[in-house]
C-alpha cells in the first residue's frame, strides 16, 4: 500500500529558476490516498510526465518533498521505491520468452524458482497471457507486449504503486477498450495504488476514481469525473473536459446582474457580493453545451444569438451560435429541430458557473 | 480536379491491399475516407497521389488517364500523420518551398505565404523553426505548405491522429473552413466515425480494401446499406445480434422473445440480423414496447459528459451510450431497455432490409 | 498498369560504369588471363590451363601463409570485438566528455597505414623505442626483430591499437540508438549491470556488431602495409600473411601466372566469407 504525498513540490530544469515559466512544475501540495486509481490528465507540456518521473524516482525534484506512507523518498532510487512503471512504448526483453520476461524481476530479487513459477502463472492468467508463456517476447503484438510490461510489475509482491505513462498510445483503437477493462480488473483484484498519465479525458475518466487535472505545471483540480464535469474549479478544467468543452463568455457585474454585451442575466445576491469583494480583473461565465437550452418563447433573460451552423454528429447535433463577440455551442438531441437564423438561448441558473480570473466562484 | 478510379486493385507481396475498388469524386468536394487501420486508406491515398502504382485499374484526373504518371507531374499536396516539415528551414521558408519550386516570382511568394499563415493561425511563428513549435503548430505549418500551392488535389492522411484530443477537436473545426476551396478536391482519411461526422462532406467507408458504402456523410450514417457499414460507421459500433422471426415473434439468444410490432410485421419467417444503436438503449423504459433485458456490467467508459456502458446479456455483448456521467460497478446486474421500434433489420449476410422509422424520415 | 519506364537514368550510370570497368573489371580480367598462362616475358607466353591453380593449392608455403592469416584474423577478432564493446560502453553518452572521447578514439583511424607501421616499428625497438626499452629494462626480454612470438605480439598490439576504435565507434553509435525507456524499465526491474548488458544492450547491438565483425574480418584478412613496415614479414616468415606472400610471388619473383592464380583464390575466399556474413545479416535484419 502506498499513500503518496507531495509537499511543496516543484521542479525546474534550470539551475536557478526565477519566474513561473522557468518551472516545469510549480510548487504544489497533493496527496494520493492509498489503493485508489488516479489519473494525471493534461495537455502536452503541462508537466504530467515530469511529475510521474518524480514519483517513480527517475527524476529528483529540485524543490520540495515526495513522501511514501509518510517517509521522505526524494533520494531513494526507483529500484528501492516499491513501484512499477508501464511506459508509452512497450518495453520487453526481446531475447527472452514471455515467461522469462515475467520472471525477470523476481530472478533479480533471487526468489526461488518454485515461487517464481507460481507467481508467473498467476499473473499470466489474470492478463490472459498463459498461452503465450513459451513464446519469444519479440513476436508479440503491441498490446500483448504492454501486458507483459504490466505483468512484470504485478509479479512483485513488494509493489505498492503502479505508474502508467500513456500506456495505450501505440495500441490499436479497437483493442484499447479491452486493455482498459483489464486494468480495472487488475485494480480490483490486486488493490494497488495506480497512477495513470494521459492527455485523453476518456481514458482518464474511464480508468480513474479521481482525476488530477494539470495545467502549466499546476494541479488545478482533483476530483471524480463527475465533479470535474459538473463543477470545474478552473476554466481550464471546464475547457478540457467534455467534448466540446465549456462555453466561456466575458461579463461585467452591474448590481445583481451580469452584463454580456446587450443581454443581462440575474444572479444570486450572495454571488454578486462575493464577486464585488473579489473584484477580479476578468469575469467569465461558463456553461456547458449540454446545458444550453434553446428557448421556446421570448422571455426577459433569454439571450439573442445568430445561428452560425449546425453539425450533425449522428447521435446529437452541435449548434454554433454567435452571441455578441463570442461563439457559443449548444448540444441538441438528434431529433431536435434547429432554428434557421435567429435563436433564443437560455442558461439555466443552476448550471451557470462564474469564474473570476479563471477560478470558480462559489458561495 | 475530379477523380475517377476504375477497378483499382493493389497487391503487395501476395496480400491484396485494395480490391477492385471504383470511386468517383467530383471537383471541389470534401471527401472523407473512413475505415479501420489497415482498411487500405493510406494505400489508396498513395495511389491517388501518384506515389505508387496500382496493380491493375485506371485513375483518371479531370478525365485524363494519369495512372502511370509520377507524383511530380500531378498537381497534388499531401499532409501526413507525422508532422513533416523541413527542420532546417523556418516556418516561412517551409511554406514558401513549394512556391519556390514552381519558380513563382519572389514578390508574390511573400504575400501568399503570409495570407496562408494567417488562415492557419501561425503568422506569429513565421520566423521560428518547426521543432521549436508545439505539435499542433507543426501540423498547421505542414497544412499551410499544402495549401499555399493551390493544388487541384489535397490529400490528408489522418493528420490529427498524433495530436492531443482537445487540439484535434479544435483543428477539426477549422478544417472544413480552411480546406473548402473552389476547384480543389480534398480527400481526408480517418479511422474515427465521430471525426467523419464532424467533418461532413461525403464519406466513403472502406473495409479490407473494398468500398462498403459511399455518399453524403449524414446519409451514410443514418441509412447504412449493410450491417458492416452500420458497425463501421458508428462509435461505439452498432449493437448487432442474430435472431429468428417466427409467427409474429422475434427470438434471440434462445431466450428472449418479443412480439413483432407494426413496422416489422411484414418480415417473413427466418433468421435475421438485428441492429440497435447504442444511444437508443437506455436505463429506463421510455416507450410502450420497450424490451427489458437483464445484463451484467463489463465496463463503464466515461468521456466528459457521456458514459459508454459495456454490458453482457448471456452470450451477447452490448454497448449503451448514456448521457451524463454514471458510475457502475464491474459485474453489477441491472435492467436495460431496448426500444423495438428502433431496430435495424439485416439479412444474415448483412444486407439491409429495414431502417427504423425516424431515421428513414431524416 | 505498370510504371511508365524512363530510360534516362541509364545515361547517368554510364560514366560510373566506365570508371568501374576501367579500374576494376578490366584489370580483373587481365588477372584471370594471366592465371592460365605461363609468362616469361612479353613475348613468351604459354597457355597452361589450370596448372597454376593446382600448384598453388598444393603449395606448402601457401598453406602456411593461409594458416598464419587465419590465426591472425581470429586473434584480431577475439581481442578487438570485446575490447571495442567495452570501450564503447565506457564512453560518456553526451556532453563535452563525449566529444573529447570521440576525437581521441578517432585519432588512430586517421593515421596513414604505413605511418602506423613505422610508429610501432620505432616504438618496439629495444634501443630507442619506449615500449621495447621499458620491457627490456623491466627484465622482460623482448625483441620483435629476432623473436617470432614477440613479432606476433607486436603486430597484434599494433592492429588492436589501430582498429579497436572502429569497433568502439560502431558500438557507441549503436548504443545511442537504444531508447532510454529500456534502461528505466531495467532499473525498476532491479536488473544488474550485467543483465542490462546481456538482455538489452547486446541484442540491440546485434546488427552493428555484425558490421563490425565483417569489416574487421575483411580488413585483417587482407592486411599488408602495417605488418610489412613493422616486421617485413619476419623474422623469417613468421609474420608473413597471405597478401605479403602473394606480393612476394608476383612482384619479387615476377611469377605472374601463379601470382594471378593465387590472387584469384584469395579473392574467392574473401567473397565466400563475405557472402556468409551477408546471409547472416539478412537473417538478423528479417528478425527485426
Amino acid at each position: 500500500m502506498a499513500e503518496i504525498k507531495l509537499l511543496g513540490l516543484a521542479h525546474s530544469y534550470l539551475g536557478s529558476p526565477k519566474v513561473d515559466s522557468d518551472y516545469a512544475i510549480r510548487p504544489l501540495d497533493h496527496t494520493w490516498p492509498q489503493g485508489g486509481t488516479y489519473a494525471l490528465l493534461g495537455p502536452s507540456g503541462c508537466g504530467k510526465s515530469t511529475l510521474l518521473s518524480i514519483i517513480s524516482g527517475l527524476l529528483t525534484p529540485s524543490e520540495g518533498k515526495v513522501l511514501f506512507d509518510g517517509q521522505e523518498v526524494n533520494h531513494v532510487p526507483p529500484e528501492k521505491r516499491n513501484i512499477a512503471q508501464v511506459f508509452q512504448f512497450p518495453v520487453i526483453y526481446d531475447t527472452m520468452t514471455v515467461f522469462d520476461n515475467l520472471a525477470f524481476p523476481l530472478r533479480n530479487q533471487r526468489v526461488s524458482e518454485e515461487k517464481i513459477r507460481i507467481k508467473v502463472k498467476e499473473v499470466a492468467e489474470v492478463l490472459e497471457l498463459t498461452s503465450l508463456l513459451r513464446k519469444k517476447a519479440k513476436g508479440l503484438t503491441a498490446d500483448e507486449k504492454q501486458k507483459v510490461s504490466l505483468g512484470r510489475g504485478l509479479v512483485r509482491d513488494d509493489v505498492s504503486a503502479i505508474l502508467f505513462d500513456e500506456p495505450l498510445t501505440v495500441i490499436d483503437p479497437h483493442l484499447k477498450g479491452k486493455l482498459r477493462r483489464k486494468l480495472k480488473q487488475i485494480h480490483k483484484q490486486f488493490n494497488i495504488t495506480m497512477v495513470y498519465v494521459t492527455h485523453d479525458q476518456l481514458e482518464a475518466s474511464t480508468f480513474a476514481d479521481k482525476i488530477a487535472v494539470m495545467y502549466a505545471g499546476q494541479i488545478v483540480q482533483f476530483g471524480t469525473p463527475r465533479e470535474l464535469f459538473e463543477n470545474p474549479q478552473h476554466t481550464f478544467v471546464g475547457y478540457f473536459i467534455g467534448s466540446p468543452g465549456m462555453n466561456f463568455i466575458d461579463a461585467v457585474l452591474e448590481g445583481d446582474f451580469l452584463v454580456l454585451g446587450k443581454d443581462r442575466l440575474p444572479i444570486k445576491k450572495e454571488l454578486a457580493s462575493r464577486l464585488r469583494s473579489l473584484s477580479p480583473q476578468r469575469l467569465q461565465i461558463g456553461i456547458r453545451p449540454e446545458f444550453v437550452r434553446v428557448a421556446k418563447q421570448h422571455h426577459e433573460h433569454a439571450l439573442h444569438g445568430k445561428v452560425l451552423g449546425v453539425e450533425d454528429r449522428g447521435t446529437y447535433k452541435i449548434l454554433t451560435v454567435e452571441l455578441g463577440t463570442h461563439r457559443i455551442k449548444a448540444r441538441l438531441d438528434e431529433d431536435q429541430n434547429v432554428p434557421e437564423n435567429e435563436v433564443l438561448l437560455e442558461f439555466p441558473e443552476a448550471r451557470l458557473k462564474l469564474y473570476a480570473d479563471s477560478l470558480l466562484v462559489e458561495v | 480536379m475530379s477523380l475517377i478510379m476504375e477497378h483499382i486493385t493493389k497487391v503487395v507481396g501476395g496480400e491484396t491491399h485494395i480490391n477492385d475498388l471504383s470511386l468517383n469524386f467530383a471537383a471541389g468536394t470534401f471527401q472523407v475516407l473512413l475505415g479501420r487501420t489497415l482498411a487500405g486508406k493510406t494505400t489508396l491515398m498513395r495511389l491517388i497521389a501518384g506515389l505508387d502504382w496500382p496493380t491493375s485499374g485506371r485513375i483518371l484526373a479531370n478525365g485524363v488517364d494519369v495512372t502511370g504518371v509520377s507524383v511530380r507531374k500531378r498537381n497534388v499536396s499531401m499532409v501526413y500523420q507525422q508532422f513533416i516539415n523541413y527542420p532546417n528551414l523556418t516556418v516561412f521558408e517551409n511554406i514558401a518551398s513549394p512556391l519556390k519550386l514552381q519558380k513563382i516570382d519572389k514578390s508574390q511568394i511573400e504575400g501568399r505565404v503570409r495570407a496562408t499563415a494567417v488562415k492557419l493561425g501561425i503568422e506569429p511563428y513565421l520566423q521560428r523553426y518547426p521543432l521549436e513549435l508545439s505539435g499542433g503548430q507543426q501540423q498547421r505549418t505542414a497544412m499551410a505548405r499544402a495549401l499555399v500551392k493551390e493544388a487541384d488535389l489535397i490529400l490528408l492522411d489522418e493528420p490529427l491522429v498524433n495530436l492531443d484530443y482537445k487540439l484535434r477537436e479544435e483543428l477539426r473545426e477549422e478544417m472544413r473552413e480552411i480546406f473548402t476551396l473552389r476547384k480543389t478536391l480534398v480527400i481526408y482519411s480517418t479511422s474515427e466515425p465521430s471525426e467523419a461526422l464532424a467533418l461532413g462532406g461525403m464519406t466513403t467507408v472502406l473495409h479490407e480494401g473494398r468500398v462498403v458504402q459511399q455518399g453524403p456523410t449524414a446519409q451514410v450514417y443514418q441509412k447504412p446499406t449493410t450491417a458492416l457499414a452500420a458497425s463501421l460507421f458508428s462509435e461505439p459500433p452498432i449493437n448487432l445480434f442474430s435472431g429468428q422471426v417466427a409467427a409474429d415473434e422475434v427470438t434471440f439468444d434462445n431466450q428472449v422473445h418479443f412480439p413483432l410490432n407494426s413496422d416489422l410485421k411484414h418480415l417473413p419467417t427466418g433468421h435475421y440480423l438485428f441492429g440497435i444503436r447504442p444511444h437508443h438503449l437506455s436505463l429506463r423504459p421510455a416507450h410502450p414496447h420497450d424490451l427489458e433485458l437483464g445484463v451484467t456490467v463489463d465496463l463503464a467508459e466515461i468521456s466528459g459528459s457521456e458514459t459508454f456502458l459495456h454490458v453482457k446479456h448471456r452470450e451477447t455483448d452490448m454497448v449503451l451510450h448514456l448521457e451524463g456521467v454514471h458510475q457502475f460497478e464491474v459485474d453489477a446486474s441491472l435492467p436495460i431497455y431496448l426500444p423495438t421500434h428502433k431496430l435495424f433489420v439485416f439479412t444474415p449476410d448483412g444486407d439491409l432490409i429495414h431502417i427504423p422509422r425516424s431515421a428513414a424520415q431524416g | 498498369m505498370q510504371k511508365v519506364p524512363n530510360n534516362n537514368a541509364w545515361l547517368l550510370v554510364l560514366p560510373v560504369f566506365g570508371l568501374v570497368a576501367f579500374s576494376a573489371i578490366i584489370p580483373l580480367m587481365t588477372v584471370v588471363n594471366y592465371s592460365v598462362q605461363d609468362i616469361f616475358d612479353q613475348t613468351n607466353r604459354y597457355f597452361v590451363g589450370l596448372q597454376w591453380f593446382r600448384e598453388t593449392l598444393r603449395s606448402p608455403s601457401l598453406h602456411d601463409a593461409l594458416f598464419r592469416q587465419f590465426v591472425f584474423t581470429l586473434s584480431v577478432l577475439i581481442i578487438e570485438i570485446p575490447l571495442g564493446i567495452l570501450v564503447g560502453l565506457m564512453m560518456p553518452s553526451q556532453g563535452k566528455g563525449a566529444t573529447l572521447s570521440l576525437i581521441i578514439l578517432a585519432l588512430p583511424l586517421l593515421i596513414p597505414w604505413n605511418v602506423v607501421g613505422t610508429i610501432w616499428q620505432v616504438f618496439g625497438r629495444a634501443d630507442i623505442g619506449l615500449f621495447g626499452w621499458a620491457l627490456n629494462n623491466a627484465g622482460i626480454p623482448y625483441n620483435y626483430a629476432s623473436n617470432p612470438s614477440d613479432a606476433w605480439l607486436t603486430v597484434l598490439l599494433m592492429d588492436v591499437w589501430h582498429w579497436t576504435p572502429l569497433v568502439a565507434l560502431l558500438v557507441y553509435s549503436g548504443l545511442r540508438a537504444i531508447p532510454s525507456v529500456y534502461y528505466q524499465a531495467a532499473r525498476i526491474d532491479r536488473a544488474s549491470r550485467w543483465s542490462i548488458f546481456r538482455y538489452i544492450e547486446l541484442p540491440k547491438l546485434k546488427s552493428v556488431l555484425l558490421i563490425g565483425v565483417l569489416l574487421r574480418f575483411m580488413d585483417s584478412f587482407m592486411i599488408y602495409t602495417e605488418p610489412f613496415v613493422l616486421t617485413g614479414g619476419g623474422p623469417g616468415n613468421s609474420t608473413t600473411f597471405l597478401s605479403q606472400s602473394l606480393t612476394k610471388m608476383a612482384v619479387g619473383q615476377f611469377d605472374l601466372g601463379p601470382a594471378a592464380a593465387f590472387s584469384l583464390i584469395y579473392f574467392l575466399i574473401i567473397l565466400l566469407i563475405c557472402w556468409v556474413f551477408y546471409a547472416a545479416m539478412m537473417h538478423v535484419g528479417k528478425e527485426e
